[in-house]
């Protein structure tokens, strides 16, 4: 029964949770709940993984309607991949939640937080399982609403405005993703992605087919926060509970950046996209930028979490780049630097939480002589740093190393170069942080102050992520199998599909395009 | 003729358009998105789509109409002057028109019986669904019960919607109950509101369980009970509203809905079937879909209801706070 339903119970699990977290209400039994949810989810979604690497693909019919008439789940090692990373974060970060919470939401407010980190949880599975592309959207909207309450719990009143604006971004993205996919629809008649695929594919010249893939780009652009729409990103993580801006800033995105994967790789087909579209430029140039403008707004900021969240759009700049290389080398490493960026970036601001719940406060001059006081969460701190730098032996080097590699199979050395320069940047404003918390003296106002440890509640998760970060830097068989795997199969579908096509297996669309040209002469 | 209609009222709605733009009181704007919204219904209902045309006057013209106005008591009617420049957000609005209207241009012929869209996934809804689902409504059919997990979703954003709103209101009760609310001197108004509240309640019903035969269910019966209710608060004020149902209740009426929804699908997993088979609910397939889809419906029609009345009373109770004071 459990192997038959495994491609829906992530999805429904946490679904079903949320309501009922609510209705527990109290914020402990809320909070124990929702953390034994979401770890099931994790087993669940590791076991997804197991399957998907050795059967392919596994589709589940949802009402037993056939797709493409029904909704379809389909599971391959792609979104098998990046769930195992939102599952693993989703648990940490609500263990972690617990004191970090208590600290920075206010209490009549717990159980309502807890359901809608739920919520947004099973928001995202749903993204990331879904074979249909409405269906995509309703999951989409989920998860975007129960973000903006997220962001819009601290109890520092600034949150409201940072959610306010990143509500109106991504309710425009959202809206330009629903028109994409509505042009899509009105040209083919499916919602089915595989199906959409198939049918695309005897359109390559309409118009109709290329706004609804420019409407579909820019509103995913606007979620995953690619330069230049990221500006809502930098004070939605500055002023969300810190618990909230370490989940959403190792999963949101992600999720966005593997929408775009989907739509580029499985619906509309590399050649359609790069060859006849021309985005790959596009898409590189404003990444670079993305990496150059980000990394660098990241080394003049004061307050950490503002720099971590410059750091996040310039790391999103390092995974459109992989993707915008056109080769299973390039997305493969976008693929593992999902899951990689997660590890970092969720370690990182759990450190910064840990340090606000202690301190009061993030600017870089509180951390000064916090090294001595928080002596574990620092190095932390440090660790999952150096990680972003891209040092040997943390997962920061694994991707680093895989996207140069990408690059220069193809011979761009330039963007090679490039993306090590980025990483140049990264060390100025890690380092700055770093400087402060070792290498100066607590203040003397401070002294007085009794600034000690966070409990074990915070930094087991915090630690679990670090030690991830060193794990998966050296024994990079399980990334780099999944990756692989997932980036081969994205290339094979697409060449699949196009032979298909070659072969006339679908020729009555043709016949129904040329019955409708005939109609309008 | 058809035609002419439509083009009289794409114009009436692009007319109401520019004036909400250059509008500066937010009251007759509001009043303008109403009308906006029962443009919208006539041209979807010009189009033969009398569930979307229902569901938009309800939702659109209604609730959403009773719920900017609430908003307006608590911040005030006018305007502020916008601070900032309004070049880039033109532009974006122009080179998003002109890709919409590029995009049109060689789009299948209108209402054209060969279009992709009556000749792919359409057939097998028309011609199978009475059969297989043995539904009159195909449009039923089709949100209940073939894409039945976008509309639980569905149910699950406008759950996710009253999470948010408690989150950043929360509904207050008030403290001093001697305080004049609502509107008791108003003997007419007393009189009509209860000769209309029974009977709107007696249509939200109605709309809850024809939604089988036609246009309605859950989401318009939702809406439209919970403007019975909302009536009942404006007339009453609100001690008397949360006396009939407070707003602990609701929260867990809107879950309820979303689990009772949900536990159709458990089930007929538990019968062996797929998630949300309704062919599993009963020894007869059709029979099953009829039991899953009623059921399901008034999860919706619940969580609607309750998610509704409860925005009002958050922003209500919020209202009433900032008048007192």
């Amino acid at each position: 029964m459990l192997e038959q339903h495994l491609a829906v119970l992530p999805i429904i699990l946490p679904l079903i949770a949320a309501p009922l977290a609510l209705i527990l209400g109290r914020s402990i039994f809320s909070w124990g709940f929702a953390t034994l949810v979401s770890g099931l989810a994790f087993l669940l979604s590791w076991q997804l993984l197991a399957a998907a690497l050795s059967d392919g693909v596994l589709s589940y019919a949802v009402g037993g309607w056939a797709p493409p008439w029904g909704i379809e789940l389909r599971v391959d090692a792609a979104n098998a991949f990046v769930l195992l990373a939102v599952t693993a974060i989703s648990t940490l970060v609500l263990v972690y939640s617990k004191h970090s919470i208590e600290k920075e939401v206010k209490a009549a407010n717990h159980s309502l937080f807890y359901t809608a980190h739920l919520l947004c949880l099973a928001g995202l599975s749903g993204i990331l399982i879904t074979g249909d592309a409405f269906n995509l959207f309703v999951f989409l909207e989920i998860s975007s609403l129960a973000t903006y309450t997220l962001v819009s719990l601290a109890s520092d009143r600034r949150c409201l405005t940072a959610a306010f604006r990143y509500l109106v971004m991504g309710t425009i993205g959202a809206t330009f993703i629903l028109i994409g996919v509505g042009l899509l629809y009105m040209k083919t008649g499916t919602l089915n992605m595989l199906d959409l695929a198939e049918r695309i594919d005897l359109y390559d010249s309409s118009r109709t087919i290329n706004t609804g893939l420019a409407f579909i780009m820019v509103g995913v652009s606007i979620k995953l926060a690619l330069f230049p729409l990221h500006m809502w990103l930098p004070p939605a993580y500055t002023h969300a509970p810190s618990a909230v801006t370490a989940f959403l800033a190792s999963t949101a995105t992600k999720v966005a950046v593997y929408v775009m994967i989907r739509f580029i790789f499985t619906v509309f087909g590399i050649d359609h996209v790069f060859v006849d579209m021309g985005m790959g430029l596009i898409l590189m140039a404003l990444a670079v930028v993305a990496i150059f403008k980000c990394s660098y707004m990241a080394t003049v900021q004061s307050n950490v979490k503002t720099v971590l969240a410059y750091s996040s759009v310039a790391q999103i700049g390092y995974l459109v780049l992989g993707l915008s290389l056109v080769s299973v080398s390039g997305l493969m490493a976008s693929m593992i630097h999902i899951f990689n960026h997660a590890l970092m970036k969720g370690a990182l601001f759990m450190a910064v939480g840990a340090v606000f719940y202690r301190v009061g406060s993030v600017d870089i001059k509180d951390f000064a002589g916090l090294g001595r006081k928080m002596p574990l969460t620092m190095a932390a701190f440090t660790i999952a740093g150096l990680s972003i730098i891209g040092v040997p032996l943390t997962v920061g080097f694994v991707s680093k190393w895989y996207l140069v590699i990408a690059a220069l199979e193809q011979d761009q050395w330039l963007v090679a170069a490039l993306v090590l320069v980025g990483s140049l940047f990264a060390v100025i404003y890690i380092g700055r942080i770093i400087e402060a918390a070792y290498f100066q003296k607590l203040p003397e106002s401070r002294s007085s102050e009794n600034i000690k440890e966070v409990s074990w509640l915070m930094l087991v998760p915090m630690w679990v992520l670090v030690i991830a970060n060193i794990y998966f830097g050296i024994d990079t068989s399980l990334t780099t199998e999944a990756a692989n795997s997932a980036s081969e199969w994205l290339f094979q579908t697409n060449s699949m599909l196009e032979n298909k096509v070659m072969e006339g297996e679908v020729l009555e669309g043709h016949a129904i395009e040329e019955k409708a040209q005939e109609v309008s002469s | 003729m058809a035609e002419f209609i439509d083009l009289v009222l794409l114009a009436m709605l692009a007319l109401t358009a520019l004036r909400i733009i250059f509008l500066k009181d937010l009251f007759a704007v509001v009043m303008l998105f109403g009308i906006y919204s029962f443009l919208s219904a006539l041209i979807f209902l010009n189009l033969d789509a009398v569930d979307v045309a229902f569901t938009e006057a309800s939702v659109g013209a209604g609730i959403s109409t009773v719920l900017m106005l609430v908003t307006l008591a608590i911040t005030g009617r006018k305007e502020k002057q916008s601070t900032h420049s309004s070049l880039l957000p033109l532009f974006v609005v122009l080179v998003t028109g002109a890709a919409l209207i590029y995009g049109t241009l060689d789009m299948p012929p209108f209402g054209h019986p060969d279009n992709p869209v009556h000749q792919h996934v359409a057939p097998r809804y028309i011609e199978e669904s009475p059969k297989e689902v043995g539904l009159p409504n195909m449009v039923t059919s089709v949100l209940a019960s073939y894409r039945g997990f976008d509309t639980l979703g569905e149910t699950v954003v406008v759950f996710s919607a009253v999470i948010g709103v408690l989150s950043l209101l929360g509904v207050r009760r008030k403290k001093k109950k001697d305080l004049e609310s609502g509107l008791e001197s108003h003997r007419v108004l007393h009189v009509v509101a209860k000769i209309i509240i029974p009977l709107v309640i007696l249509f939200a019903l109605y709309v809850q369980f024809h939604g089988d035969f036609g246009p309605g269910g859950g989401f318009q019966a939702g809406v439209i009970a919970a403007a019975a209710f909302i009536l009942y608060a404006l007339i009453l004020g609100l001690p008397k509203a949360f006396a009939v149902v407070g707003p602990r209740f609701l929260q867990w009426m809107a879950a309820a809905g979303v689990l009772l929804y949900a536990s159709v699908g458990l089930y007929s997993m538990y019968m062996g079937g797929h998630f949300l088979d309704y062919n599993q609910l009963a020894t007869d397939p059709v029979a099953g879909q009829h039991y899953g889809i009623i059921i399901i419906e008034l999860g919706v029609g619940v969580t609607v209801f309750a998610v509704m009345l409860n925005i009002f009373y958050a922003f209500g109770s919020q209202a009433e706070r900032s008048n007192v004071q």
